[in-house]
């Protein structure tokens, strides 16, 4: 940021226009209507959430009732186990599509046969209706009759439960979830790759360098801003992820699949206003507790690199 | 670097989106009037001045079916008003549904809805329009009217007949293994044993849809009353719980008996309702949990024969107070925000529900499913389906007790999802009920009940 | 050498067509399948062919279904889609520009500001709370407006890291010619941020038409349905139905397909821009 002040001091002076001129080309109402949308219906409701967590609420009027919401939220098994299925969700979605994101960037970037056509089959999922996502999957997820275990059965496996399974349901929405999502990762990546000066990879050939050393030394140092942007992004995504969770098993079987998105969905749905906000506010919470913080070492490292 | 004519088309292209951004406000509001225009046309009354009445009802067939029977013999009697029907879905998502278009005054001229406990959690007084000021409640009977009251008022007329919760059976597997319908808890798990040995599944549950999970608990309350009579009123003063009380925690006992001698579905977690209904009308399991409400949706499974299912109370511990839980019916209720001739045109709907032309309409549309509340509505139906009939005999020998839901006011919204969880397995029978008690008081301080 | 390549590229590319048909192509057979079958062979939802193709049928029975629904869901998941994210392009450069272009001593809470949308969650009840108060509960361009308040923050990033690769030159050249901050933005600026808008319209309309979790909360009741919730909705209505449900599923995903294959070329590039430099 300093660098970018001095830089412009430096212009002010060379030209005869003054800092007047500055404001006026670039004048500050064109803030103005993405303040106002902005303020209005994200800042203020985020800032009135803080308020309300801290009441039994119903619409009309409500009772301040101190930190008992969060004494609730903490002291229900379900919602513990909640908060413990969002961060795995999200780590593990976001995880995976790292890993897999960058390997099919990768081998799509090189000669391929069909290289347009299989980016752009990668690529589909993300356009598809979340919701249609999720009921065609429940289908094919099927314990006895789906298509991915009848198939495990023509190799002789016998298939997991799947959604069925309280201990493998979020398992399985987590997997659809990456099969949605990973498009968009490679995409970030191809990009990435595409922004690699050509002369790098050419010097490591001249070096001799083999596939693998100019995977570690080149490939991925320069992929590095790519990566922080999908950890970053899939991060944000899975920890308030909701659309595939509620459409695939509305956070069941029992409490089993449920997330904090899908908890504040419920309490909202249940009427309890005053603890929905509440669960609102510990997602803030954590999601700002690990994604700030990542940011930020993530920022520091890319500058390093 | 760029063509003067791609910077033209760019210019364009972001010109529309300015045009289109900015009439999108207008936009929608002139397709909300186009929308009610062509609505209000749709009733094609000669009349002066038609009148269109929406109602919310629940996406369930039975649920459509009745208030369509009754929307066209109302209609057929007063043509200029016509009813219109909306749908949400069934179980916790609809009540949640309810409440929050109430919360926020956007509510349908009339709605269907639970009577109790439920629309204790609507917040009636404030809500609802108080009918007991009506002529046509007289015809309304008392043990109705005693769940659709608070202090202030009387709000829903029955949109249905009195059901029942319990199994129903497969009748066809009862002949094949010789089976007798059980009245105590232990020969239905005797039976149950002799089924699995047969190759099917002996009780069918389908948590994928969570409301049908809390039967085996709710459908137990007859038999908590017989242990424990008034335990209701102890129970909404906070002075008894369900953990602490044995007679209460049966019912949870119960789901998670089932559970534990493996007697459910395999795909019992993820199974839906409709799901349920086929495999009990087709013979994969032998007992489902379930309303009676549900018959005319039993009856419709294709291949299936609605003469060949059974019903039975649920069984408790001694044969001699073997006995019902019952529902009472759905109910119609119209809110506060509908007013003037909507109300006038509302009012007069109700008043046509609960006239022996209402029974018949609705006897018409989905058959007779149980005994009316109405008093100018005594006939019984003649065709009446195999698992009705057997509902019948509890109700001549006095030998039926209202669920908890219409004798307290407090019902957790979260009991679907903690039954679904006891029910795979996930917390046993005491943490279910410890939980459900904490939501119990969850939902208590937000009525703001005394003693919670 | 230049064998192994070859042969690598041939089997490489034959084993990704392979696996990617199974993983990725087969669970859209099956939609397709499913949706021209009869309802009781849709009702087993078994990957088996149809035996008899009703594509047309079914297509004009989920058209027809509660009074064409349908219909109506694709007018309101439209009119929200191009206006939102209209909104969020122009309204997102304007901010990415001056941002971009104008140091002050409140452009760190600006960034700031930026990167809370991008991350913080909305609370959503009291959103719901001021949406009342407003008027705009239950309104299309209620949802409209919130589609635009939690999509800017993505959009301002992708095109502030875009503005920084313009020369300023180029705005020096227009502000001598005399351009006011109007005629300098939308004259000069805004077109040459076609790749990147072109990047953000693709992915903030995919966001957008596919949300369910907004119109969820923002946009409940039937009248307004958008096309999310009506498939949603399609659930409980067609649990016998598979076959228009899946047809409901192809139908709703047309739009996006359509979007894609006009952008598609343009989307690796726009990140390149975009996202990896910011």
């Amino acid at each position: 940021m300093a660098v970018i002040s001095t830089a412009r001091k430096n212009k002010n002076q060379r030209h005869t226009y003054s800092s007047l001129n500055v404001a006026k080309s670039y004048p500050s109402w064109f803030y103005a209507p993405a303040a106002i949308i902005y303020a209005v219906l994200f800042l203020l409701p985020t800032l009135l959430s803080f308020f309300f967590s801290l009441t039994r609420w119903s619409l009309f009027d409500w009772q301040f009732i101190g930190f008992d919401n969060f004494a609730q939220f903490f002291s229900e098994p379900f919602l513990i186990q909640g908060t413990l299925n969002t961060v795995f969700f999200a780590f593990f979605t976001s995880g995976t599509k790292v890993v897999l994101g960058m390997l099919l960037a990768i081998w799509l970037s090189g000669a391929v046969f069909a290289k347009s056509y299989l980016r752009a089959v990668i690529f589909f999922p993300v356009l598809v209706s979340t919701v249609g996502v999720g009921i065609t999957f429940k289908a094919l997820m099927q314990p006895e009759d789906g298509v991915i275990n009848a198939s495990l059965n023509f190799f002789g496996i016998e298939g997991p439960l799947w959604l069925a399974d309280p201990g493998t349901a979020l398992f399985s929405v987590a997997l659809v979830d990456v099969w949605r999502g990973v498009g968009i990762a490679t995409v970030i990546y191809l990009a990435g790759l595409a922004a690699i000066p050509q002369e790098y990879n050419e010097a490591a050939i001249v070096d001799g360098a083999g596939k693998l050393t100019k995977f570690r030394h080149i490939t991925l140092p320069l992929l590095f801003p790519a990566t922080s942007t999908v950890i970053i992004l899939s991060l944000i995504g899975g920890l308030r992820s909701f659309d595939l969770i509620w459409a695939m098993t509305r956070g069941g079987p029992g409490f089993a699949s449920d997330v904090l998105a899908s908890i504040i969905f419920k309490q909202y749905q249940a009427g309890f206003y005053g603890l929905s906000t509440a669960g609102n506010v510990v997602l803030f919470i954590l999601v700002t507790a690990i994604v700030y913080p990542l940011n930020r070492y993530l920022n520091k490292k890319e500058v390093d690199y | 670097m760029t063509s003067l004519r791609s910077r033209r088309a760019m210019t364009a292209i972001a010109g529309l989106t300015v045009a289109a951004f900015a009439l999108s406000s207008c936009a929608s509001t002139e397709e909300t009037d186009a929308g009610s225009d062509s609505a209000g046309s749709s009733g094609d009354s000669a009349s002066s001045e038609p009148i269109e009445l929406t109602i919310l009802v629940d996406a369930q067939e039975t649920a459509v079916q009745t208030i369509e029977g009754l929307g066209s013999a109302f209609t057929a009697q007063n043509p200029n008003i016509t009813i219109e029907l909306e749908t949400r879905p069934g179980g916790d998502e609809g009540d949640n549904i309810v409440k929050t278009r109430l919360a926020t005054d956007e509510m349908t001229d009339i709605f269907w809805y639970n009577p109790g406990a439920l629309l204790q959690a609507l917040n009636p007084s404030q809500t609802l329009v108080d009918l007991s000021g009506e002529d046509f409640m007289s015809r309304v009977s008392e043990s109705f009217i005693a769940g659709v009251s608070d202090e202030e008022g009387i709000y829903g007329v029955p949109g249905a007949t009195a059901m029942a919760g319990g199994i129903l059976y497969n009748k066809p597997i009862y002949e094949e293994l010789g089976l007798s319908v059980p009245l105590t808890w232990d020969e239905f798990m005797a039976n149950n044993a002799v089924i699995e040995a047969a190759g099917y599944d002996p009780v069918i549950q389908t948590h994928g849809e969570s409301w049908s999970s809390q039967l085996l608990v709710l459908a137990d309350y007859h038999n908590v009353e017989q242990q424990q009579p008034g335990w209701a009123d102890e129970f909404t003063a906070n002075e008894a719980n369900i953990a602490s009380t044995p007679a209460a925690l049966q019912g949870f006992e119960r789901l998670e008996e089932v559970y534990e001698a493996g007697y459910m579905n395999d795909d019992a977690a993820t199974a839906t309702f409709s799901d349920g209904l086929s495999k009990l009308a087709l013979g994969e399991g032998a007992h489902y949990p379930m309303l009676t409400a549900v018959i005319p949706d039993l009856a419709a499974v294709d291949g299936g024969d609605v003469e060949d299912i059974g019903f039975f109370a649920q069984p408790g511990d001694s044969a001699d107070s073997n006995g019902l839980t019952v529902w009472l019916a759905t109910a119609l209720y119209v809110p506060q925000t509908t007013e003037g001739a909507q109300r006038e045109a509302a009012l007069q709907f109700l008043d046509f529900v609960v006239s022996a032309d209402g029974c018949d309409a609705i006897t018409e549309a989905v058959g007779q499913q149980g005994p009316y509340f109405v008093s100018d509505c005594t006939s019984v139906d003649e065709n009446l389906a195999s698992p009705i009939r057997d509902m019948f005999p509890y109700f001549e020998r006095e030998a039926t007790t209202p669920a908890l839901e219409f004798l307290s006011p407090v019902k957790g919204p979260a009991l679907p999802q903690i039954t679904a969880a006891v029910g795979t397995g996930q917390y046993s029978a005491l943490e279910g009920a410890e939980l459900y008690d904490e939501d119990v008081k969850k939902q208590a301080q937000q009525l703001g009940l005394e003693g919670w | 050498m230049k064998r192994d390549t070859f042969i690598f590229k041939y089997l490489s590319g034959i084993i990704g067509i392979i696996v990617t048909a199974a993983i990725f192509i087969v669970p859209f057979v099956f939609i397709f399948f499913t949706a021209v079958k009869d309802r009781g062979q849709a009702a087993l939802r078994e990957f088996t062919l149809p035996e008899s193709f009703l594509f047309f049928e079914n297509l004009i029975a989920v058209i027809e279904a509660r009074d064409y629904m349908l219909i109506t869901a694709f007018v309101n998941s439209t009119v929200l889609t191009v206006a939102s994210v209209g909104g969020m392009v122009i309204f997102g450069a304007m901010v990415a520009f001056v941002l971009q272009r104008r140091v002050t001593r409140f452009t760190g809470l600006i960034n700031a500001l930026i990167l809370a949308g991008l991350i913080i969650p909305p609370a959503v009840v009291p959103t719901i709370w001021v949406l009342q108060g407003l008027n705009l509960f239950k309104t299309l361009h209620g949802l409209i407006f919130i589609e635009v308040a939690f999509g800017l923050a993505f959009t301002i990033l992708l095109f502030r890291a875009f503005i920084s690769s313009i020369p300023r030159e180029l705005d020096e050249a227009a502000i001598i010619d005399g351009a006011g901050p109007i005629k300098l933005f939308f004259r000069v600026i805004f077109p040459l941020l076609r790749s990147v808008i072109a990047t953000v319209i693709i992915l903030q309309s995919i966001t957008v038409f596919n949300d369910f979790q907004n119109p969820l909360y923002f946009l409940p009741g039937d009248e307004n349905a958008t096309v999310q919730l009506t498939l949603y909705n399609f659930q409980s209505q067609f649990n016998t139905s598979f076959n228009l449900l899946y047809m409901n599923i192809l139908i709703i995903t047309i739009p996006m397909l359509i979007l894609f294959l006009l952008f598609n070329r343009r989307i690796v590039s726009g990140m390149t821009a975009g996202a990896v430099k910011g």
